[in-house]
């Protein structure tokens, strides 16, 4: 292991570093603690210019209630959840498939497709812009989750193919061929062979994208208007004008904002990383 | 490919070579429509004087390539985005050594180790949104914390970091390096987790420790989790786009413009519809971005051929 493990070091070095690791860390969630304390405090905190002490009253509960009951945040909220869901069941259903397809056949042309869904997924989204807002414009879905959903599908594709071929090509072919010995139909092969063997991947995908789409604000604003179909990072914007210099309201907003991700990724830590460090390791 | 089942019909003959394309198809149908075709239906708008509305060749002009002429020429908002992409594109890269160091200090193994790693990883899981909000209250002029810290030290910033021309930039480049740190860290940390500890016993017989081991030793065997780090990174500081819009809106005066926001401003806010102008801004960014996208298709393809079987 690199550094030297600690336990190898005096027994003072190892009290250090156990009481550096939680000081360090205090001071990277700075930002965030801060805001934590500002969604508890009353307003009358920031009125008087105390924005960086303690509350002077524990005020969690009613901010917490006020941003349900006194804005849109719960339709907002809802939204990004319709918005979401469907992408993630869309796009793993899809990258399912085209992974299957460039991983386990060869044929001409695979690996220039493969690589455009890769180049594809790296370009900036301003290229797209255009077009895609007029598409959208044209097939009557501007301002509605489904044009939102469609193209997240559309983009996560290339990621998601990308992930879910390498997957693939790092299972024993040996199966595949024994399934093909025994005269199993292609398709049957992908059901039933392949297909099972992919969970990992597909749980790891899954949390990923959730994430992805959750936070997309881009889009959001792009292809969609108000209450009725916007997610909630393009919501909490206008949360805040809402709100305008009420920060006790505003800070608890952004939680209840991010708060989604952020315990999917603390119930799915394991696949949620291996998803994002695919290929960090050779 | 088609040796199996020769006495089957058609179908089963060519299923090799069927399979496949119907397994690519709607995966392939979707990504050309909302990816491959707008790309060069951008180009093409990049060509015209449009507000939008109506049917492009009717309602836009034809102006060939005076856009760019416009770009290159006349617009100064134009350059300072792209010197700010520039400044962008250089401290993100921050971001990768800060990971790794935030990885080694991080690779033990005491009690509740796990638990501080995804504390440490927390802010690449938030919203960009939020993080721009964050560091926004962050930042408050006179009454935010960075202004009462650097106010210890006797720096006053006037109008707050991100309220001034001069530091604005720099201020939102901190707040994105926050959660891409945290993402090169995650890089590292597995990575680390996967260094040959043969290696490291040879490196340590052979004498060597410290820096000397992190360098020769160490950095060579993290070179995955390295490229992938750069390209991430790179990707998303020509992306930045999210923070810029929440916390400055491209201001004050302009000077936190990128062409990813100066795009959308030009296309798509109060500052007028013009699709065709807003396009070209797009087509620039976009030929930046091919050169990185060129290189690392490069790589993976060398990586590609050493592993064909």
């Amino acid at each position: 292991m690199f550094p030297t493990p600690i336990e190898k070091r005096s027994q003072s070095a190892q009290l250090t570093y156990q009481a550096m690791v939680p000081l360090v860390l205090i001071l990277w969630l700075l930002p965030l603690i801060a805001v934590a304390v500002f969604s508890i405090k009353p307003l009358a905190d920031f009125t008087q210019g105390n924005y960086w002490g303690l509350p002077s009253s524990f005020e969690g509960i009613n901010n917490y209630t006020r941003v349900f009951t006194d804005s849109p945040m719960p339709q907002y909220l809802w939204n990004s959840v319709l918005i979401t869901v469907p992408t993630v069941i869309g796009v793993v259903a899809l990258s399912c498939m085209t992974g299957f397809a460039l991983g386990i056949y060869r044929f001409r042309g695979n690996l220039l497709i493969f690589f455009m869904f890769i180049a594809g997924n790296f370009v900036p989204f301003q290229i797209l812009m255009v077009p895609v807002r007029d598409l959208t414009l044209g097939l009557g879905l501007y301002d509605t989750k489904a044009g939102l959903v469609l193209f997240h599908i559309a983009f996560q594709t290339g990621f998601c193919t990308l992930f879910m071929r390498n997957f693939i090509r790092a299972l024993p072919f040996e199966l595949i061929e024994a399934a093909r010995v025994e005269g199993v139909a292609e398709w049957r092969i992908f059901w039933y062979v392949v297909l099972p063997l992919m969970k990992p991947a597909i749980a790891a995908l899954a949390v990923l994208i959730f994430t992805f789409i959750w936070n997309d604000y881009f889009w959001a604003i792009v292809l969609t208007q108000g209450p009725d179909a916007q997610p909630v990072t393009a919501g909490i914007t206008s949360f805040n004008s809402q709100f305008i210099a009420q920060y006790h309201l505003m800070s608890a907003g952004s939680i209840v904002a991010a708060l989604p991700p952020v315990l999917m990724f603390f119930m799915m830590q394991r696949h949620f990383i291996a998803g994002l460090t695919l290929g960090a390791v050779k | 490919m088609t040796t199996a089942s020769a006495d089957g019909g058609w179908l089963a003959r060519n299923r090799m070579t069927i399979t496949p394309i119907l397994f690519l198809l709607p995966g392939l149908l979707f990504f050309s429509v909302y990816v491959v075709f707008p790309i060069f239906q951008s180009f093409y708008i990049s060509t015209f004087e449009w507000n939008g509305l109506g049917e492009l060749e009717e309602q836009g002009r034809y102006v060939g390539l005076q856009n760019y002429h416009e770009l290159f020429y006349y617009d100064r908002n134009f350059e300072i985005s792209l010197w700010n992409n520039v400044r962008w594109l250089v401290l993100y890269l921050l971001a990768i050594p800060a990971g790794l160091f935030i990885a080694l200090f991080l690779n033990q193994t005491i009690v509740g180790i796990r638990v501080y790693k995804s504390l440490f990883f927390f802010p690449f899981v938030i919203s960009q949104v939020v993080v721009g909000l964050v560091f926004g209250w962050f930042y408050l002029p006179n009454d935010g914390l960075f202004d009462v810290l650097v106010g210890w030290f006797g720096i006053d910033i006037k109008g707050g970091v991100i309220g001034n021309p001069n530091t604005a930039t720099y201020g939102i480049i901190v707040a994105g390096l926050w959660p891409q740190t945290a993402y090169c860290m995650i890089l590292y940390l597995t990575g680390l987790n996967a260094v040959d500890p043969e290696q490291i016993e040879a490196g340590r017989l052979d004498g060597a420790k410290g820096w000397r081991m992190l360098w020769h030793v160490i950095l060579p065997q993290l070179r995955p989790a390295t490229f992938i780090a750069f390209v991430v990174t790179i990707i998303g500081a020509l992306r930045s786009f999210d923070l810029i819009s929440i916390m400055t809106n491209g201001g004050p005066f302009g000077s936190t413009r990128v062409l990813s926001f100066y795009m959308f401003e030009k296309a798509l806010s109060e500052y007028g519809f013009r699709m065709g102008y807003g396009s070209a801004i797009a087509v620039v960014l976009f030929l930046i971005m091919l050169i990185f996208i060129g290189y690392f298709l490069w790589q993976m393809y060398q990586d590609e051929k050493a592993l064909r079987r």
